[in-house]
């Protein structure tokens, strides 16, 4: 078995990176996952966190927002919906995520009052956003 | 015949009209080269995202618990056409091919006794099929104070078209836009995005395990296709509207060149003339002593 498969990270705006990976860490919406070669194929959606990327050359993180990844035995892609190398991320840029997700809460709140669904929803986003920013330890 | 000091006042005007067209033609380009790296870096995703797209949707097409957004709803009386266009002028044919293209379809909507809805993004293409189809437009999305296109902004018009959709104020929806091919030629494109077509080709679908569930992840993937479509037409028709502007300012700038060599003779005969004039007045004047 080969040791080392294709990893793609795309956001719409760019190309991060494509390379050869050995293991990609993946915040997935049930649960982090590692996809390693010979994963079994599998489409999943994600929430925000932290991808670590495995390579020879060491390991590289990014912050995703959500988005999905579709993982195969010789190659995983990841398409986030935002992604940014952890490097870049910065408190500015963090906050405005967290207000973004916040700005979420309350209009999934005034729209749906009397369904829980979205706004838990939401609120699940928020947090995860927040839990995102602690381990980065970027929050307060 | 014009005096001297018009047509040399004239001469001057045309110039600096040269000079702004030269300089439009030079920012454009510019920004043509920026506007078609960004497209050229969101093409992976939206291969990507089309692949995986294609598959899932073969999974569920067929299927009574197909979502809306794919299957449609089963008419197409009411169709929301979003006209994509720029906010500004100056750019050649680029909004009226746009908007004829967006005119002809619902004239023929119309006679096929269907009600059309006309959503505007870009204050060009509003102004340009307004004559026609003002009482049909329901919405217009501003974009000219966006300096830089990005994913957030296709997001916003396509979670004002899913609103819409979802308060069922529309069956089909079809985005219009010029499809960039080089700079003298953008195509005016018309794409239907609600109920999405996906090109499956053979992807074996179902060897995938979905988590969480395949449906789940269509709900949360099929909005985020809409945006993804609105952001790749975006992006083609910023880089359309530049390569547009690039060559019609081309054009102008060449057209002032020919007007002013065609000015200066005229300038150079009439300056002449009135030499000859005075000259055949001196003469005639010494021959009278």
């Amino acid at each position: 078995m080969a040791d080392t498969m294709q990893f793609d990270l795309v956001s719409p705006e760019r190309k991060l990176v494509s390379v050869q990976a050995s293991e990609v860490q993946i915040p997935a919406a049930e649960g982090a996952m590692s996809a390693m070669p010979g994963h079994a194929a599998t489409i999943t959606t994600l929430r925000p966190g932290v991808l670590r990327v495995v390579t020879a050359e060491g390991t590289q993180e990014f912050v995703v927002t959500g988005g999905f990844a579709q993982i195969t035995g010789d190659a995983t892609s990841v398409l986030a919906e935002q992604a940014l190398p952890r490097d870049e991320v910065t408190p500015e840029a963090l906050a405005e995520m967290v207000a973004e997700a916040e700005r979420r809460v309350n209009e999934a709140k005034s729209d749906f009052e009397n369904e829980p669904g979205p706004v838990d929803d939401a609120a699940k986003l928020l947090s995860d956003m927040v839990a995102m920013g602690e381990e980065i330890g970027l929050n307060k | 015949m014009p005096n001297l000091k018009d047509l040399k006042n004239r001469i001057e005007s045309v110039k600096s009209t040269r000079k702004i067209t030269k300089a439009m033609q030079m920012v454009a380009a510019a920004k043509l080269r920026r506007a078609q790296e960004a497209a050229e870096a969101s093409r992976p995703y939206s291969e990507q995202f089309n692949a995986v797209m294609g598959g899932l949707a073969a999974a569920v097409a067929g299927s009574d618990s197909a979502p809306k957004l794919i299957a449609g709803t089963g008419s197409d009386q009411v169709q929301l056409l979003v006209v994509m266009t720029a906010e500004r002028g100056l750019c050649g044919g680029f909004n009226g091919n746009i908007a004829r293209l967006a005119r002809a379809k619902a004239a023929e909507l119309k006679a096929a006794g269907k009600t059309v809805k006309v959503l505007t993004v870009g204050k060009k293409g509003r102004e340009a099929i307004k004559r026609d189809l003002e009482e049909d437009f329901v919405g217009h999305v501003d974009l000219s104070e966006v300096k830089k296109l990005g994913y957030s902004d296709a997001q916003g018009i396509a979670a004002d078209v899913l609103a819409r959709f979802d308060a069922g104020e529309f069956d089909v929806a079809t985005i219009f836009y010029a499809t960039f091919q080089s700079v003298i030629a953008q195509t005016p494109t018309a794409q239907q995005i609600i109920p999405a077509s996906f090109d499956s080709e053979g992807e074996e679908s179902a060897l995938f395990d979905y988590e969480p569930s395949e449906e789940a992840i269509l709900a949360d993937l099929l909005p985020r296709g809409v945006a993804t479509a609105i952001f790749s037409a975006l992006l083609e028709n910023a880089a359309s509207e530049q390569g547009a502007r690039m060559s019609a300012m081309d054009n102008a700038t060449r057209n002032a060149g020919d007007m002013i060599d065609k000015l200066t003779i005229e300038f150079n005969r009439s300056r002449q003339a009135v030499i000859t004039n005075e000259l055949i007045e001196i003469i005639s004047g010494a021959e009278a002593l």
